[in-house]
Parts: structure tokens; C-alpha cells; sequence
């Protein structure tokens, strides 16, 4: 009977455990975004005047205007997904292309010299100077936004990759070549393995870069089938504050999204063998 | 019993640019012969393993070998991360295009031998330094080889695995008996495992001193506080003061 008890209490007790683990990880982030939405009624009901609250709106009018007013909702929720296929599809092709770049880099050294300064232009060009010629050579679809997407997403991958690539162990590279490996099973079994969590980062970092070129492409072309960069423009023009920070959030949401994707995938892929992607939090 | 020489070094000489790593070195390894060496660190050992494996070309002479079949134990464990215990051991089968069960009859043979069964499907994270060493081993032992390559394999160990290793290697090499080259800096370990040792002079390297370790195989731990061995140790330490 009271050894009942006991485990009663004790199974209390782990739940209780559980819940205020739970707590302690959901409350000072919630804290957090308490504080901002009060400083941001602070603001639009202290420091603006009325005929300038437009500029920032109470979040109640955004959650009215931006996401229960279905018109609007489907129009942001319609930007949200093209922008979407057009950051994950650039992000495909950047991957597909940087990682191949970065395997033949890897193969030689005057390959990687001569290639690696062409990575590096594609880095630092700026974006906005390719876009009209972009529209003028690919039109204003699909195509030249994803090209903006690629240009921008495919330096990580290809850095992150090289690195990889190059960065196996050396003591594994004599054993293979102690066994007379030839080029291809030394790419498959020893660089293409050991380069796995380099590259997972490298698809992290890009698929946040992905998201943004997609919306900067979005916005500066201007015209065709709007995504979230058209929408961001067209309120911020109509001065629809409400509606523009509803898309602003679908925005950095999408980019959210997009890094804790591949955060997950990688600590799936190699989190049980490589410690910097191993569960930050091991129980 | 004289047995065919598995490694024979004629003369052999290597130069890093104007560097000149060795002297003419002459060895022979029988199938059988355990031979260590020992020397100062820079002094060239590596040099001589990496020589012997063909990882790298003597300036002059030549090193000829009687089997492709060589294991090479290198300073770390040099595992691969992403690969089981299991499927680390059976890596080079792959590569010498051993069948699928081929490969996993022998892992199964050399993980019992090295004592690792029960960690098969653990990764190397999950490994103690000792554990790392025995899987190195193994995957090594997997093809059988005819000579064993040795580089200074027990030196990051602490000291009871180290004795626990040198133990299990002297067992393996009364077993097995194939020819061996290992180097290290430690005498004790270099006096138990020997049936000869040789001490190599500071760079450029040179072979000064050769001792015959008269231990019958399989040799037990215990022999390292007889009197006699002592006494060899002392002679072998006392060589190497010399050459360092």
C-alpha cells in the first residue's frame, strides 16, 4: 500500500521534473517576447503620435489585418510558398553545383587555383548590379530568381565542401594509398564521408542565404507571379504597415525554418559520430 | 630456423632536400622475428617504417620485399569516425575486394581475438584510447598480413593499457608469427615484445647497437621484473643514452 504511494509519488515527481525542464527551456525566450510586444505597445502608444502610429502599428491589428483577414492571408500565404520553391530550388542547384565544384577542386591543386577565385567572385559580387541584366537575359519567371538564389547560396557550399573534402585524415589517406586506392574509391569512401559535417553546415549557412536571394530577387525584378520581396514592396508602398510586418514575420519564419531544417537533417546524418553535431543537450 | 626475410633493406639512404634523414641502413626481417627499435625522437624510425611500407622511395638503395601483405600501425588509432567498430575492421577487406560475408567471418575472428565482440556496432567516439588501439589492430589483421608495420602505436596510452596492449600483442605475434617492425621510445616495451632490438642513432639515422632478446614466445608479463631483464633493459638504455 505505501510502497504504492511511493512510486505515485515518485512518478509525480519525475513528471514534475519533466515540466519544469520543459519550463526553464520555454519561459525565458517567452519572457523575452513578452517584453518586446509590451515595448512595442510602449511605442505605438507613448511615443507616437496618433497620426504617426501607422508606422507601428499594436501587434492585435497586425494579427487582425496581416493573418485573420483571409484575402490578405491568402495573398501572403501565396508569396510565402513561391518564395519558398524558389529558395529551396535555388538551393538544390547550388548544392548539386558547389559540391561538385568543390569535388573536382579537391582532386587537384591547380583545379582548386584555378577555380577558387571565380568561387570568390560569385561571393562578392554584388547581387543587385546582376539583377537587371538577370531579368534582361532570363526574363522575369522563375529562372533568373532562382539564379539570383545560386549565385548567392553557392559560395558556403562550395567553402564548406572544399574544406571537407581536403580535410580527411592524412594517416587514412596512406592506408588507402597502401591498398592501392585509386582516385574515385578514395573520393567515396574517405573525402565524401569525412566531409559529410562540413557540408551539412555549409547547407545550413545556405539555405538561410537561399531565403534571402530569393525575396531580394523577388523584390527587385518586381514584376511576375508575386513572392514575399513583390508583397514586401507593394504594402510598404500602399503603406499598409500591418500587412507589411505580417510578411516580414512569414519572411524571417521561412528563414527559420530553413536553418532548423537542415540543423535537424545534419544531426541525423552525423550526429552519433561527429561531436560538433552531436545533441547539444545529452540527457 | 632459418626463414625467408619478408623485408630486406640494402643500403637504403633518404634525403629530404638537403636534409639527409638516414645512413645506409642494412636490415633484414625474417618471417617470425619480431624486431624492435628504438631511438631518439627525429632520429629517423618513421622514416624506415614508411620505407618499409613503400609509402615513400629511398634516395638510395633498395627496399625489397618478398609479400604486398603489410599492416601498418600507425601513431593514432586513425580510425574512421562515421564507420562502426565492425565496419571499420572490415574496410580494407573492401578495398581488396573481399566478399560481403568473407569480410564478416573474418571481423568476427579478429574483433574475438582482440577482445572487442561486444562493441562491434559501437563508433569510435564511444571508445576508450586502448579500445581505439585494438580496433586499429584488428582492422589491420583482417587480411592476415605477412609483415607488421609498428609506429610508436602504445604512446599516447596510459600506462595499464599500454602493458594490457603490449601483453595482447606479444600473445598475438606467438600465434600469428609474422614478421614485425616496431618502433618505439619506450626500452621496457621494446625489450618485452623483441626477439631483436636495434637502437638508431640521432639524425642522420644510423643502426649503433643490436640486441637478441633470448625470451621464448609466448612470453608472460611477469618477465619484466626478472633480474635478467632488468639487466638487458639496463644494457639497451644504456646504448640508447649513447646514440641520443
Amino acid at each position: 500500500m505505501s510502497d504504492r504511494v511511493d512510486e505515485t509519488a515518485s512518478a509525480s515527481r519525475l513528471g514534475l521534473a519533466r515540466i519544469r525542464e520543459l519550463l526553464g527551456v520555454a519561459i525565458p525566450p517567452a519572457l523575452v517576447a513578452l517584453g518586446i510586444i509590451l515595448l512595442w505597445y510602449g511605442i505605438t502608444h507613448f511615443v507616437l503620435e496618433p497620426d504617426r502610429r501607422f508606422l507601428l502599428p499594436p501587434p492585435h491589428e497586425i494579427v487582425q489585418e496581416g493573418i485573420l483577414d483571409g484575402e490578405v492571408l491568402a495573398e501572403i500565404l501565396g508569396g510565402l510558398y513561391r518564395t519558398a520553391m524558389v529558395a529551396g530550388l535555388g538551393l538544390v542547384i547550388a548544392f548539386a553545383l558547389g559540391f561538385s565544384m568543390a569535388l573536382v577542386m579537391s582532386q587537384a591543386k591547380w583545379i582548386e587555383r584555378s577555380l577558387y577565385p571565380w568561387a570568390v567572385v560569385c561571393q562578392t559580387v554584388p547581387i543587385l548590379a546582376l539583377v537587371p541584366l538577370l531579368g534582361f537575359w532570363f526574363g522575369f519567371g522563375l529562372m533568373s530568381r532562382v539564379t539570383v538564389c545560386v549565385i548567392i547560396a553557392l559560395f558556403p557550399i562550395i567553402i564548406n565542401s572544399l574544406t571537407g573534402l581536403q580535410g580527411a585524415d592524412p594517416r587514412l589517406h596512406d592506408l588507402l594509398t597502401l591498398h592501392n586506392a585509386g582516385r574515385w574509391t578514395r573520393a567515396l569512401k574517405l573525402q565524401v564521408p569525412a566531409a559529410r559535417p562540413l557540408i551539412f553546415t555549409g547547407l545550413r549557412t545556405s539555405a538561410g542565404l537561399s531565403v534571402i536571394g530569393a525575396i531580394v530577387g523577388d523584390f527587385f525584378f518586381g514584376r511576375g507571379q508575386p513572392g514575399l520581396g513583390i508583397l514586401l514592396d507593394r504594402y510598404s508602398r500602399r503603406l499598409r504597415s500591418e500587412e507589411l510586418l505580417a510578411a516580414v514575420i512569414a519572411a524571417c519564419l521561412l528563414g527559420v525554418v530553413a536553418f532548423w531544417i537542415f540543423g535537424v537533417l545534419g544531426r541525423r546524418a552525423v550526429g552519433h559520430w561527429d561531436p560538433s553535431w552531436a545533441d547539444e543537450k545529452k540527457n | 630456423m632459418a626463414l625467408d626475410p619478408v623485408i630486406a633493406f640494402a643500403e637504403v639512404t633518404k634525403s629530404f632536400g638537403s636534409i639527409d634523414a638516414l645512413d645506409p641502413i642494412r636490415l633484414t626481417i625474417r618471417k617470425g622475428e619480431f624486431v624492435s627499435l628504438v631511438g631518439p625522437s627525429g632520429c629517423g624510425k618513421s622514416t624506415v617504417l614508411r620505407l618499409g611500407s613503400g609509402l615513400i622511395e629511398p634516395t638510395e638503395g633498395t627496399v625489397s620485399r618478398t609479400s604486398d601483405n603489410v599492416g601498418y600501425i600507425f601513431q593514432e588509432p586513425t580510425l574512421m569516425p562515421w564507420r562502426t567498430v565492425e565496419q571499420n575492421v572490415t574496410f580494407l577487406g573492401e578495398l581488396d575486394g573481399m566478399s560481403r560475408q568473407e569480410a564478416r567471418r573474418r571481423a568476427d575472428e579478429v574483433l574475438s581475438l582482440v577482445g572487442l565482440e561486444e562493441f562491434r556496432h559501437h563508433y569510435p567516439l564511444a571508445l576508450s584510447g586502448g579500445m581505439k588501439m585494438r580496433t586499429s589492430i584488428a582492422r589491420s589483421l583482417l587480411l592476415d598480413p605477412d609483415l607488421f608495420l609498428f609506429d610508436e602505436p602504445f604512446g599516447a596510452l596510459d600506462q595499464i593499457s599500454r602493458a594490457r596492449l603490449n601483453a595482447e600483442l606479444c600473445a598475438l605475434f606467438s600465434e600469428r608469427r609474422f614478421a614485425a617492425l616496431f618502433v618505439t621510445h619506450s626500452v621496457d616495451e621494446a625489450v618485452f615484445l623483441a626477439s631483436r632490438l636495434l637502437v638508431m642513432s640521432k639524425r642522420p639515422g644510423r643502426l649503433v647497437a643490436e640486441f637478441e632478446i633470448p625470451y621464448p614466445f609466448p612470453r608472460q608479463p611477469e618477465i619484466r621484473y626478472e633480474p635478467e631483464f632488468a639487466v638487458l633493459a639496463g644494457q639497451v638504455a644504456a646504448a640508447l643514452a649513447e646514440a641520443s
